[in-house]
């Protein structure tokens, strides 16, 4: 039955997140804008806390477990039962802590993107081993952005061990994590069929943080360049098979993808929603104010705007909620979890650049937070695929086409 | 008398064979509404062979509750009846409203006999309650918006004939006295398509629904009515209309009957939606009986019946762009240039994807409106989101639509050039739909 409201169930967690974003991380955002590369320490016992909140199974951050609990609904016709569970609630919970600060909350221990790919394509015993690691991502290379089949990172096979050799970049949180999934080729002629992903565990003298990155924006959040030399790993640190199967093995990593871009998406709408939220705020106090009735032609120009952009957001929310409600459903959601991504991206960018035009001196000043929120929004429209990587996934799909045949 | 009582019988072997109404799930619907409907046939039976509305004496007015009783769980499936009413509108708007749209368009006209046929559906039949002889048990907005989505993507022009009386019902339904409803509901569950619109729009730039120029006065007992509505559906045709006037600076609606003294109606042609026959009506010093004011003393809440027609041209949007996209994805994928079909060039796979975009986001935006609709919770702001997104949107579709057909989306040959006429409409008209 047709409903798009997030269920009252998972108020609570979204609450909590809510509050977290308020009062942890809103009165340390500017502070760790400021100083980029120093940890925010604050954030340290908040790691256990999440943790917590992820067992108790209301869960909040991107390494959430499967909602075991019964919260199905029957229609009666013994149709499948409609969940809203881990996904869901993962992603809601991000958005209000990015509605925080979304550099904060890409720092919050054991809240990896590494963790995601860990929770999507581990076995059981590998989760046993590694679920309670803070796990960093490292995909791009200097020379493979968005072409993640292009990677250089090799993996070799040497008795009971792999062998990494390899330079990464912008491994978010590369510094301060505890593992950092690594994806590598084991023949980099079979192209993408070969690309497997390991885990790293810290600390390993076969890898080390060469540098970390100044950054317009997320300045809260560690990016570092990692190399890999002569690296060993367990032979069991691989994740999925080792076999190269042309038709399987690429699109087991990317699977990973459908669930973080989703998350990031939620990231997105949380910074746009903090911007638009406050600008509205400043605005009242000039006596502007949203009315939904009458004709949107006959309304000030700023309140035109504002309308649109709450609408625009509200398109972008809706799509992601229904990305994370497939992925709780078992539904394949690549095309959605793209589309989601793609729409967020754009326009929570969109919207924070709008709230600086709007507010004016006070949107481009540092006295208020709309300045930041306008450059860290802009990372999540490149993220977990660029803009342009999503439309080019969604039309493949659409369109049936190849990579071959749509490049 | 033979004559009489075989009227309900000839419908009832006409419907109880129909594969369309089985699949639909429609039957046992209509059995209720056969059922009350050879009561008010043979009770009126003299009018009827006049073809004179059946009128049914009403104590109180007869409301239908919202459908909704959600689980509480975000869910995006279809009920099994409301997969089947799509599956039914979808086959309807394929086979019959696609094939006659041009024609219609070119003609001004739905071609004969469409209109009945649409009716067969069970359009305004399901929106009348069954105390008036209907076949509704519970006024589903989330139903409604599918099946508006669902007959535009047929034809928008058609989609609008056919549903205008059932926006007339909805308000009825919503806002009506017993006596009102009595008088003018019945007719709606007959056999026969009845001719009935609601009429808000004006013809001047910066229209604001809630600020009309059409205006009513109250005068010794009697409503003056003074103005012009725009882009009336099936105006000419309508036997009622249901007309929004300002009444002491909030408007109200008013039940004006084809005939009246000081109404001129006259046909106007516009870029689109011509299938559905819009006309201007002009109102001068229309004197109506104070019974003729929609829900009496308490009159009727125009924010809501304005917000439920935002949600519905929404979703003809959402219908529309739909086979837009539908269109485009098999043109561009047969359309060979440089040596290759024009979707491996990534100017118009991109188009292609960002179209599907904002349709999915526009449809997800409508349903969360009429979803809340139907669950009896506020829907304000929601129908505003629906109507800023579908204005922006629903044109850039279909301009990006004639665009990727590149000349031949120019021509008649193509469709997209009708949706393109047609879906100009969205974000400039209001009313004369609901869900």
């Amino acid at each position: 039955m047709i409903n798009l409201e997030i269920p009252k169930k998972l108020r609570p967690l979204i609450d909590q997140a809510h509050q977290v974003g308020l009062n942890v991380f809103r009165p340390i955002a500017r502070k760790y804008d400021t100083a980029e590369h120093e940890e925010p320490k604050e954030l340290r016992m908040f790691g256990a806390i999440m943790r917590g909140m992820s067992e108790g199974g209301a869960q909040g951050g991107l390494n959430a477990k499967e909602d075991k609990s019964s919260n199905g609904s029957s229609n009666g016709h013994g149709e499948p039962q409609i969940k809203n569970g881990g996904q869901m609630a993962t992603l809601l919970g991000m958005l209000e802590l990015c509605w925080g600060d979304v550099g904060l909350a890409l720092s919050i221990p054991g809240q990896g993107l590494g963790n995601a790919a860990i929770t999507a394509v581990a076995t059981p015993a590998q989760k046993e081993r590694f679920g309670d690691k803070w796990a960093a991502m490292a995909i791009t290379e200097p020379g493979a952005g968005s072409d993640s089949a292009a990677i250089k990172t090799t993996a070799v096979l040497d008795g009971d061990e792999w062998v990494l050799n390899g330079e990464k970049i912008y491994v978010t949180a590369g510094e301060r994590c505890e593992a950092v999934v690594v994806w590598a080729t084991l023949d980099a002629r079979l192209g993408r069929a070969a690309i497997k992903s390991f885990v790293v565990e810290k600390p390993n003298p076969g890898m080390t943080v060469a540098r970390l990155e100044k950054k317009m924006g997320i300045r809260a959040s560690d990016t570092a360049t990692i190399i890999l030399d002569n690296c060993r790993i367990p032979k069991d640190n691989l994740l999925g098979s080792a076999e190269v199967d042309p038709k399987k093995s690429f699109a087991g990593v990317m699977q990973t993808f459908d669930n973080t871009r989703p998350i990031v998406a939620a990231m997105s709408i949380g910074v746009a929603r903090a911007a638009l939220e406050r600008t509205k705020a400043l605005l009242e106090k000039e006596g502007v104010r949203v009315d939904y009735g009458g004709s949107q032609y006959t309304k000030s120009a700023v309140e035109a705007e504002l309308l649109k952009m709450e609408a625009d957001l509200e398109v972008a929310r809706l799509l992601t909620v229904r990305a994370a409600w497939m992925a709780d459903n078992k539904q394949p959601n690549s095309t959605e979890a793209s589309m989601a991504k793609a729409k967020a991206g754009r326009v929570g960018n969109a919207i924070t650049l709008k709230c600086v035009e709007l507010l004016g001196a006070l949107g481009y000043g540092e006295t208020e937070l709309i300045e930041k929120w306008a450059r860290d929004s802009k990372i999540l429209d490149i993220f977990e695929g660029t803009q342009q990587i999503q439309l080019l996934i969604i039309a493949r799909r659409l369109l049936n086409l190849t990579s071959a045949q749509l490049r | 008398m033979d004559q009489l009582t075989g009227l309900p019988l000839k419908i009832m072997t006409q419907l109880a064979g129909s594969k369309r109404l089985q699949r639909a799930g429609l039957l046992k619907p209509l059995e209720n509404f056969l059922y009350q409907g050879s009561k008010t046939v043979v009770s009126t039976a003299v009018e009827a062979l006049k073809r004179a509305r059946p009128v049914m004496k009403m104590v109180q007015p007869a409301r239908m509750k919202p459908a909704g009783a959600p689980t509480g769980l975000f869910d995006l499936t279809l009920t099994d009846s409301q997969q089947m009413v799509r599956d039914t509108m979808q086959k309807f708007a394929k086979n019959t409203l696609r094939p006659a749209a041009l024609h219609a368009d070119e003609s001004s006209s739905p071609p004969d006999g469409l209109l009945d046929e649409a009716h067969g559906l069970g359009l305004s039949m399901l929106a009348v309650p069954e105390a008036l002889g209907g076949a509704g048990e519970a006024r589903s907005p989330m139903t409604n918006a599918i099946v508006a989505e669902d007959l535009a993507r047929g034809d928008a022009s058609l989609a609008l004939a056919a549903l205008a009386p059932v926006a007339f019902v909805h308000a009825l339904v919503d806002y009506g006295t017993a006596e009102q409803q009595g008088e003018y509901l019945p007719v709606f569950a007959g056999e026969e398509f009845y001719p009935a619109a609601v009429a808000l729009l004006e013809r001047r730039p910066l229209f604001d629904p809630h600020r009309l120029s059409t205006r009513a006065t109250l005068q010794n007992g009697s409503y003056v009515l003074n103005g012009t509505k725009s882009l009336v559906p099936l105006a000419e045709d309508a036997q009622v209309l249901l007309v929004i006037a300002d009444l002491g600076g909030k408007p109200q609606g008013f039940l004006v009957e084809k005939g009246t003294p000081g109404v001129t109606v006259t046909p106007e042609p516009t870029m689109g939606l011509r299938a559905a026959k819009l006309g201007t009506v002009k109102l001068e010093d229309v004197r109506l009986p104070a019974k003729a004011k929609l829900g009496g003393d308490e009159g009727i809440d125009s924010e809501r019946l304005i917000d439920l027609a935002r949600i519905a041209w929404g979703a003809i949007a959402v219908g529309v762009c739909d086979a837009i996209l539908s269109y485009v994805k098999e043109y561009c994928s047969d359309r060979v240039a440089f040596g290759e079909p024009i979707v491996y060039r990534q100017s118009v796979a991109f188009l292609i994807a960002n179209i599907a975009i904002e349709l999915d986001g526009l449809r997800l935006l409508v349903w969360r409106a009429a979803s809340r609709a139907e669950a009896g919770k506020d829907f304000h702001r929601e129908a505003a989101l629906v109507r800023v997104q579908a204005a922006d949107k629903a044109m850039e579709i279909a301009t990006n639509g004639v665009q990727l057909l590149g000349g031949a989306g120019f021509i008649k040959e193509h469709p997209v050039e009708l949706w393109y006429r047609q879906l100009r409409a969205i974000g400039i008209v209001e009313g004369a739909l609901s869900v």
